[in-house]
């Protein structure tokens, strides 16, 4: 499989990266990790004339810690290097491992972080929990600069917010109040398999050491059940304000059965995935709880 | 920007990359759309490494890519460019295998062979970075290579012995 003809920039700014895609408008496409843009070309889905690529502007690969505030990382940042960065896995481990569980070694070495937004597909395993920590999204366009919440990004499978002449540039999770999250990948195999269903949680709980353990607050996104990653607000209302017990993590897990938005493909079937959503809903909301952020 | 490139008479721009494959520096004028398998098998007859899926399902095509195992069907030539790269070619010293290569001959790790060079540098890789892998993180290590014929069992066997470790299956 041969890729057509295209131009080949890579822009060493963000400004001189907006100029490109101002120019070829429509024409250009952005290359980060191309893990998934090159397939798409090679089945003829795309036939960018111009590809830039984004990984020489400066800062673009970046984790860092922002005292106070919250992890940094840039859009550039391949999940291997999520999976291996000291930083996140100080503060949330959780989101490693959603990495880990993407792929194969092979295409964690070289897909992104921004690749795995931008390209909105509905199963995509780091967006729940990314959006179950509030993280936000950073895009740049010409002449400004927007920060908006990581989940208003998709608009619906493969469809983002962003214009053709804007970047994602960098992925913030701020420093919040929640105490303990998860993320759990179904998948037809261990590696190499995109998930039939994801469930990410993230709760902030109370007294949990001294045995009365309560949630104050919660987040639950759906991953791969509906057009885009999916808020499981009722849910969310299940839990907040209530005690940890099984009758609760059940009751939720019968709501989330209910609420997500699942499709049947070759991959599974509606009802399949709706048990799924209801059972891994129910078993995060568990793990959570014994292990933190773990 | 890196762009260095001349225009042929077709329109087209050709760009210099110096990529350092096994060693050897090579500086070629190619194509952006030149894939990093077939710069190392078109432009420099390295055929070691193989097609499969040319999807990044298959592993087969894998080469290590400043010592990090990378699919080659799926990364740009001109995007390795001042890289180092390492493809099964660059493992064995002039007569003598690689540890690796030769444990797979002992233990009958290789069947019709085409998986043979992906798995051996996925092999590699999770050798450089851990010399006495368990047997989980040698199966999580060739989690990206598809073998159709061995069955995965002497594989592992035989990346195990190459660590000096005996498999426990
Ligand atoms: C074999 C294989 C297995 C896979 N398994 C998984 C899996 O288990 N889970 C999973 O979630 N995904 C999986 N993927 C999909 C893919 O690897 C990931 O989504 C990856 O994170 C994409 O990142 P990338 O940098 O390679 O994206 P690219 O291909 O470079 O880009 C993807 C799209 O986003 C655009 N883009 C990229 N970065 C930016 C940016 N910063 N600003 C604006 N636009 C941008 C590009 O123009 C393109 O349209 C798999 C892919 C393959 C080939
Ligand atoms: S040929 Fe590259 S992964 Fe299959
Ligand atoms: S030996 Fe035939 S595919 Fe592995």
């Amino acid at each position: 499989m041969y890729l057509p003809d295209f131009d080949y920039y890579a822009p060493e700014s963000v400004s001189e990266a907006l100029d490109l895609l101002t120019e070829h408008k429509e024409n250009a496409k952005v290359i980060c990790g191309g893990t998934d843009l090159l397939p798409k070309m090679k089945h003829e889905l795309l036939a960018p004339k111009v590809l830039i690529s984004i990984k020489k502007l400066p800062n673009i690969k970046k984790i860092e810690y922002v005292k106070g505030k919250g992890i940094s990382i840039g859009a550039a940042a391949t999940h291997n290097e999520i999976v291996f960065s000291e930083v996140v896995n100080s503060k949330y481990p959780s989101i490693c491992n959603a990495a880990a569980q993407m792929a194969a070694n092979q295409v964690r070495h070289v897909g992104t972080i921004g690749g795995n937004i931008v390209s909105a597909v509905p199963s995509a395993d780091l967006p729940p929990i990314l959006i179950a920590l509030g993280a936000t999204a950073k895009i740049a366009g010409p002449g400004k600069e927007r920060v908006i919440p990581l989940e208003d990004v998709f608009t619906g499978p493969q469809q983002n917010c962003l214009e053709a002449n804007e970047l994602l540039t960098e992925i913030f999770i701020p420093d919040g109040d929640m105490t303990c999250s998860t993320y759990h990948k179904f998948a037809l195999r261990r590696a190499g398999a995109l998930a039939v269903v994801g469930v990410a949680v993230a709760l902030q709980t109370k007294g949990c050491a001294d045995g009365a353990c309560s949630i104050e607050d919660a987040r639950i996104v759906y991953g791969a059940v509906a057009p885009t990653p999916m808020r499981g607000v009722k849910a969310e209302a299940v839990v907040k304000g209530k005690m940890a017990t099984d009758d609760v993590f059940e009751e939720a897990g019968k709501v989330a059965y209910s609420e997500c938005k699942p499709i049947s493909d070759f991959r599974a079937s509606e009802e399949y995935r709706r048990n799924l959503v209801g059972v891994y809903t129910k078993r995060c909301l568990k793990r959570a709880i014994e292990n933190g952020h773990k | 920007m890196t762009t260095n490139y001349i225009t042929d008479r077709h329109g087209i721009r050709r760009y210099m990359v110096t990529i350092e494959v096994n060693g050897i520096e090579y500086t070629r004028v190619i194509k952006a759309n030149v894939l990093l398998v077939n710069f190392l098998r078109d432009e420099l007859d390295l055929t070691g490494t193989k097609k499969g899926c040319e999807l990044g399902d298959c592993g087969s095509c894998t080469v290590l890519l400043n010592d990090r195992p990378v699919n080659s069907c799926l990364i740009l030539a001109i995007e390795c460019d001042g890289m180092k790269v390492t493809s099964i070619e660059g493992l064995a010293e002039t007569e003598s295998l690689d540890i690796i290569q030769q444990k797979f001959v002992e233990f009958g790790a290789v069947q019709c062979g085409y998986c043979t060079a992906g798995m051996i540098m996925s092999a590699k890789a999770l050798l450089m970075k851990n010399p006495k892998p368990t047997e989980g993180e040698v199966r999580a290590g060739i989690s990206g290579n598809l073998c159709r014929c061995t069955g995965y069992i002497n594989i592992i066997k035989a990346i195990m012995a190459a660590s000096g470790q005996e498999a426990a299956i």
